[in-house]
């Protein structure tokens, strides 16, 4: 007899919430750390090196994150390591997110007048306290939006890990379709459960973009 | 370890990969034209004065730009045949990309709408412009050029996106891709090669949309 959709599975569908919500944030938290070396090396003014990264991003930018998830995946697999299947799809998030993350901020920190750096210049500061003091506290608020909108992206991005295995919201969902014959009362939770998760973000990320919008008016 | 790459495979298969690339642009194409449709349509419903009709179109926005595709296509998939249309995965992959991008195109054609300011339109009636000549220089030709931009990239990223469908296996390149990796185990190999023709793909979409923009949209400079 097949079960219906009752509380054990809502709790199978939160527990893979919970997956859902550590991988974004893991995968967060490594592609700002990467993605803020992305940027700083996309406007360090070496023609090589800023054309290197840009090609970089420009690839993560041009090709699916689901083939991007399959390469990192399958290519880790070649390299022998044993990894656990969480740390494989981090990984493969976290180089998604280095890629995009370190374009929204080169767009920030060159957003930032270019009158800043020549006054942290003229006053000697050298490049990484110009950087720290001067030019990212300015960008950050700058791409804030940005980033607010490119979190709810991960989130959303994160439902792919179920295709190559991962339990998380997603693979959970599917899991508990298979079993119940109840698709869309499932994928109707599912759904709710990500909406719940990226809407508040998505209207918080729009109403900071407005304020900011409005600042920039005055 | 003693694993060593061979892409031969991914050669022998070329010709059903350029197929399937084919099929993900076709996918792209119909996705991205029923969501014009429905990004015209929206919009109109959008600005209309019955209430539950705007509330209507507000929450589909925001259901579909804030659930993931993945999930989406899972529920149209199931939904869909009990709505009494039975598809084929391909049609239902069609209609999940159309509702998936239509949402984001209403966003994109009001923000266009709503660039174009009244008074631009007086100013063209004052220069003695005649109401076609008004419609078709001065809100029709400028609202494209806005959107022009955030539209042809969310076209891009619906074709990226369009991978996603080979979930419910519609025929597009990833699961062409999917049938050559269980074919032969070559899954690195093989997604690596996909993920270039995929990059590709793009690139062709961003040159054809560049050279559309030169043509079209570019301000006259004499």
């Amino acid at each position: 007899m097949t079960p219906h959709f009752g509380l054990a599975e809502f709790g199978f569908l939160l527990r893979g919430l919970q997956w859902t919500v550590l991988l974004t944030l893991v995968a967060f938290a490594g592609g700002c750390t990467a993605g803020l070396a992305v940027a700083l090396l996309r406007t360090c003014g070496h023609k090589g090196v800023e054309w290197i990264t840009r090609i970089y991003i420009g690839i993560f930018q041009g090709t699916p994150l689901l083939l991007q998830l399959f390469v990192v995946y399958y290519g880790l697999a070649l390299t022998g390591l044993k990894l656990d299947a969480f740390v494989a799809v981090a990984i493969g998030f976290t180089v998604n997110a280095s890629a995009f993350l370190g374009e929204i901020w080169r767009g920030a920190i060159q957003a930032v007048p270019r009158g800043q750096t020549e006054a942290a210049m003229a006053l000697g500061l050298h490049y990484s306290s110009r950087m720290r003091d001067i030019v990212l506290p300015q960008a950050i608020r700058i791409s804030l939006p940005a980033t607010i909108g490119y979190l709810v992206q991960l989130i959303k991005g994160t439902s792919l890990a179920a295709i190559v295995g991962f339990i998380e919201l997603a693979r959970a969902g599917q899991i508990v379709s298979n079993q119940t014959f109840q698709p869309l009362l499932v994928f109707g939770v599912v759904g709710a459960m990500y909406f719940i998760l990226c809407w508040p973000l998505s209207w918080w990320g729009s109403r900071m973009e407005a304020r900011l919008a409005l600042a920039s008016q005055r | 370890m003693g694993y060593t790459l061979d892409f031969s495979v991914v050669w022998h298969a070329m010709p059903a990969l350029l197929w399937g690339c084919v099929g993900t642009m076709g996918l792209a194409l119909a996705g991205m034209t029923l969501a014009m449709v429905i990004g015209v349509a929206g919009v109109a419903a959008r600005d209309s004065k019955a209430a539950w009709l705007r509330a209507l179109v507000i929450g589909f926005v925001e259901v579909v730009r804030n659930t993931p595709f993945l999930v989406q296509i899972f529920f149209l998939f199931f939904a869909l045949p009990l709505a009494g249309l039975k598809l084929n995965p391909t049609a239902t992959a069609i209609i999940a990309l159309g509702v998936n991008g239509g949402a984001y195109a209403i966003e994109i054609i009001r923000g266009g709408v709503q660039s174009i300011h009244k008074g631009q339109v007086e100013a063209g009636y004052a220069l003695g412009l005649h109401k076609g000549q008004v419609f078709r220089f001065i809100v029709l030709k400028p609202a494209l050029r806005a959107i022009y931009p955030s539209l042809t990239g969310q076209f891009i990223m619906l074709t990226l996106t369009s991978s996603i469908c080979s979930a419910v296996s519609a025929f597009e390149l990833t699961s062409v891709a999917q049938r050559i990796e269980s074919d032969t185990f070559r899954s690195f190999e093989v997604y690596f090669s996909v993920t270039f023709l995929y990059l590709a793909i793009s690139w062709l979409l961003m040159l054809g949309f560049a050279v559309v923009s030169h043509r079209f949209f570019s301000y006259p400079t004499r």
